[in-house]
């Protein structure tokens, strides 16, 4: 699709007019979806899908349109030649916008990360016979990713990756679940084969019967799955420079009262991780690294551009959203043999569940714990609990109450397929805080 | 929509499959966003494109193309059967052409004017001057107006007969206000986030009482400031139909989707409370309760006349009396389960296979004036307008926040609260529906974001509802 979309673009290029300022995003996916059921299959479907979206300014006039791209260079070009003339007149309707971003010339970029896939023909008698011994349930994704974006300025980025995910639940009979996702570029039935076992043998410690907690405040050890999605929670209404200034940011907090989390904890935008392309919405390439919590103190917030023109800042080239899309929190001290035996007495959960802000100025966030998730007494695993519903301040339990951060840090790759399957992910530690509190 | 005949491939295609079907789906969406007098966004984004749909040795197999020519189908065609064949030796059900029924016919929301009869300076106007109706202090730091149109064509082919158009205009109106002061944040929006949504025409944009809409939520906005924080402990709780969406939604839709209680959605939003011979038999809320699935009201948002598996759309009871009578299942939940069901079998786009969704979900309304609610309360909060949602997965646990609360003390309201919240688990909670309203308290809301599926599908979904007294629900308010 690379050579179509410079194609495409070089020709829209052409059909400018003097003062008219041109930008072009481009994402597709050629993807093989399975969803299972009982280790059987419930639903299979593939998906051929890409996207083009034109960005047009005139003077301080903006309007973005989108549309669907074909492989078909022609229909696509008639396509364009189409929107761009109702574009022309739509956008003299508009308000000025003093916000406005215009393209800007600058770095070009490159990546494609090329895959060994299983062939479609392979993928159920690779990914099912080992799970035929046991109730599972969950989706398989595989196929090409790609993004692209071409400016009037001769700026042009392209991002492939070809990958396969399998996101799935292990389910006794007594309905105790372990979640496991198994993701990569290469195929390897035997690797595949090890992790389906190691799974297997993590859901058998899970015969035990539940006990059931008292809401109350525990020392829990949250492991990494669980803190990516804590993170994510940062990019919805949190380290976005304009829901700071529009008063939708659970960092208005630490922005107005100078508060800091605690000085173990540390998160990076870092795009060495490979999961994410470098280049946003403006085509700007973002710096490879960014500090945005140092020691516990707020560094850096995302701003975008447009952000940067509204409120008068430099633009660190954040996406339009100001979302993180490769965070990583650094590693602590905590050996993994050492967990249990920190924990003392107290809690260990593999996963959250269905987090939302319980109240965003103050930081608190609710949600479930879910799947493999244990009671610890004097360091040792006594038996898995019920689930549990939390609600706790980020300020709490990543401010004064984070005691041990794990040395191995795990990532958690982005497996989330709305409208398109998604790019990026987490790479984050386990971390054990006191007094968690559960409510529920 | 471009010249492309559905029919017309559908009869040249080659196939060894036992049943096929074409779904194709033309969406476009514009969005209009004007924040703190400025305008943010004017968007136009369509999606075309045709999903393919075969059943050969009881198993469906699916291929969605964006390729909208004989050569592009026909190879998603044979890509369909490739993997269906594959699929057949793991089967998790062996269905046959039955679940897919014989139906033909048109739907059209019932919509005055179309997209085009708003011009984009009228539409533009109406947003940004929101934003200075919103504006009720200098308290105020941000405003926004929000409105999205979408024009949807629906087009259901397939090799049993049936022939289906629908189409539907969908559009979204929503105002919202920020107010700070001495560290303290509060957001007002028109009924929730996007609560407004409907099928409706653009007329229900320009009818709208912009000023004193705006004006309301501005000023409760800034009221929300001062307001006092909402007291902790057991009390009674009056929902806003505005909430009371949410709390069908999250407590009693979902769980009762059978494709969930089947298990197909464990590893994602999960499993369900609910067991098979719950039906006819779970007293799931109080005597008062009687909940609908009705995808036939008039402009309410999820409303239509087939589902994606060609089934007709028909009115029915899901909890009568507080019992449960029906699940959420559509024919291949039916198929599996043995159980009744609805015509519930819907997909987000043509990118994606049908699953069971709950479509129009509503609480019947009761005989209790909202006066004669309160004044029956000694000690309890009103709330409207939800804010923040979180439920376990089997949707037992919930966890709900409002934007705007009330006191009521002995029987008349008094203060306004701040983050009124409230939590409980889903039965017993519905077993202390006290009161329920009548139709003077009945509102229509709905949401364009209802997620669920592997793979991810994001649904329009409609509730409505008269406002609801619970007794002895455990509140609390912020930090």
């Amino acid at each position: 699709m690379e050579t179509l979309c410079r194609e495409l673009s070089k020709n829209t290029f052409q059909l400018l007019k003097k003062n008219e300022h041109l930008s072009i995003s481009f994402s597709g996916e050629n993807s093989n979806f399975i969803r299972v059921n009982e280790s059987k299959v419930r639903q299979i479907s593939t998906v051929i899908n890409g996207e083009i979206e034109i960005e047009l300014i005139i003077g301080q006039k903006k309007t973005v349109h989108g549309f669907t791209l074909t492989s078909n260079n022609i229909t696509n070009l008639i396509k364009v030649e189409s929107e761009l003339y109702k574009m022309r007149a739509y956008i003299n309707e508009l308000p000025n916008d003093p916000f406005i971003v215009l393209p800007k010339e600058g770095e070009s970029s490159k990546k494609i990360i090329k895959g060994n896939l299983i062939n479609d023909d392979e993928i159920l008698d690779s990914i099912l016979p080992p799970l035929s011994k046991v109730d599972s349930s969950g989706i398989w994704a595989s196929g090409i990713i790609f993004k692209g974006f071409a400016s009037c300025k001769g700026v042009f980025h392209w991002f492939e990756t070809e990958n396969y995910s399998f996101d799935f639940s292990l389910i006794t009979k007594d309905e105790k679940m372990v979640k496991e996702t198994y993701t990569g570029n290469y195929w390897n039935q035997k690797d595949y084969n090890l992790f389906i076992e190691n799974a297997i043998l993590k859901f058998n410690s899970m015969e035990k019967k539940n006990i059931k907690l008292k809401p109350g405040k525990y020392k829990t050890y949250i492991a990494p799955a669980g803190i990516s999605d804590l993170i994510n929670m940062f990019s919805w209404g949190g380290i976005s420079e304009s829901a700071i200034r529009q008063g939708g940011s659970a960092f208005c907090k630490m922005r107005n009262e100078n508060i800091s989390l605690n000085p173990q904890f540390n998160l990076i935008e870092d795009f060495n991780l490979g999961l994410n392309a470098r280049f946003n919405n403006y085509g700007e390439l973002s710096p490879d690294k960014l500090n945005i919590i140092s020691s516990g103190k707020l560094i850096n917030t995302l701003i975008s551009s447009r952000t940067a023109i509204e409120y008068n800042l430099e633009s660190n080239k954040a996406e339009i959203n100001e979302g993180l899309r490769t965070p990583v929190i650094a590693p602590g001290n905590l050996n993994e043999n050492d967990i249990l035996k920190e924990i003392g007495t107290g809690i260990y959960l593999s996963n959250l569940h269905y987090l939302n802000w319980s109240d965003q100025p103050n930081g608190r966030i609710t949600g479930m714990t879910r799947y493999a998730s244990f009671w610890v007494e004097n360091g040792e695993i006594i038996s898995p609990i019920e689930q549990m519903r939390f609600d706790d301040s980020f300020y709490n339990f990543f401010g004064n109450n984070l005691s041990h951060i794990s040395k191995k840090t795990q990532i958690i790759p982005d497996v989330s397929t709305y409208n398109a399957r998604s790019l990026g992910g987490v790479k984050c530690p386990g971390m054990i805080i006191d007094n968690f509190k559960l409510t529920l | 929509m471009n010249s492309f005949n559905l029919n017309t491939i559908c009869k040249n295609l080659k196939t060894k499959a036992d049943w096929f079907s074409l779904r194709e789906v033309f969406e476009s969406t514009n969005t209009h966003v004007a924040r703190d007098g400025n305008p943010e966004a004017n968007h136009t984004n369509s999606t075309h494109g045709v999903m393919i749909e075969i059943l050969i040795y009881g198993q469906f197999g699916y291929s969605a193309t964006n390729e909208l020519t004989l050569q592009g189908i026909q190879n998603a065609i044979e890509k369909a059967e490739f993997f269906a064949l594959n699929a057949s030796k793991y089967s998790l059900v062996k269905f046959d052409p039955s679940v897919r029924p014989t139906n033909s016919g048109k739907y059209k929301s019932n919509a005055k004017n179309n997209i085009n009869d708003i011009s984009i300076p009228e539409i533009n106007n109406l947003l940004v001057s929101s934003n200075q109706y919103l504006k009720h202090s200098d308290r105020i730091i941000c405003t926004t107006g929000f409105a999205m149109i979408v024009d949807s064509k629906h087009k259901y082919t397939c090799s049993n007969g049936s022939n289906i158009e629908q189409d539907f205009q969908f559009i979204s109106l929503d105002f919202s206000a920020t107010g700070q002061h001495n560290g303290i944040i509060q957001k007002r929006t028109d009924h929730g986030m996007l609560a407004r949504s409907y099928q409706i025409g653009t007329e229900f944009i320009l009818d709208t009482n912009i000023k004193e809409r705006c004006k309301k939520i501005g000023k409760q906005a800034d009221e929300l400031l001062f307001a006092e924080e909402c007291p902790t402990g057991e009390m009674d709780l009056v929902l806003a139909p505005d909430q009371m969406m949410l709390q069908i939604h999250e407590s009693v839709g979902h769980p009762l989707e059978v494709d969930r209680i089947l298990g197909d959605e464990r590893n994602y939003a999960g499993w369900s409370f609910i067991r098979m011979d719950d039906f006819n038999n779970l007293q799931y809320g109080s005597n008062l309760m009687n909940i609908t699935f009705d995808p036939m009201v008039n402009q309410q948002f999820a409303s239509y006349k087939f589902d994606d598996s060609g089934l007709e759309a028909k009115k029915d009871y899901i909890i009568k009396d507080g019992v449960l009578i029906k699940g959420l299942g559509g024919t291949e939940s039916q198929f599996r389960s043995k159980l009744d069901g609805v015509a519930n079998f819907r997909s987000s786009s043509w990118n994606r296979p049908p699953i069971d969704r709950m479509a129009n979900l509503n609480l019947e309304p009761g005989n209790s004036t909202f006066n004669e609610i309160i004044s029956n309360i000694e000690n309890g909060v009103y709330m409207e307008s939800n804010k923040s949602w979180s439920i376990d997965d089997y949707r037992n646990k919930f966890q709900f926040g409002c934007e705007y609360g009330k006191l009521i003390e002995n029987g008349v309201i008094t203060k306004t609260l701040r983050n009124p919240n409230y939590r409980g688990i889903t039965t017993p909670f519905w077993n202390k529906l006290k009161s329920v309203g009548d139709e003077s308290t009945f509102k229509i809301y709905g949401t364009p974001y209802c997620g669920k599926g592997e793979p991810n599908q994001i649904i329009r979904v409609g509730h409505a509802s008269p406002v609801c007294h619970f007794e002895n629900i455990d509140v609390f308010g912020g930090n």
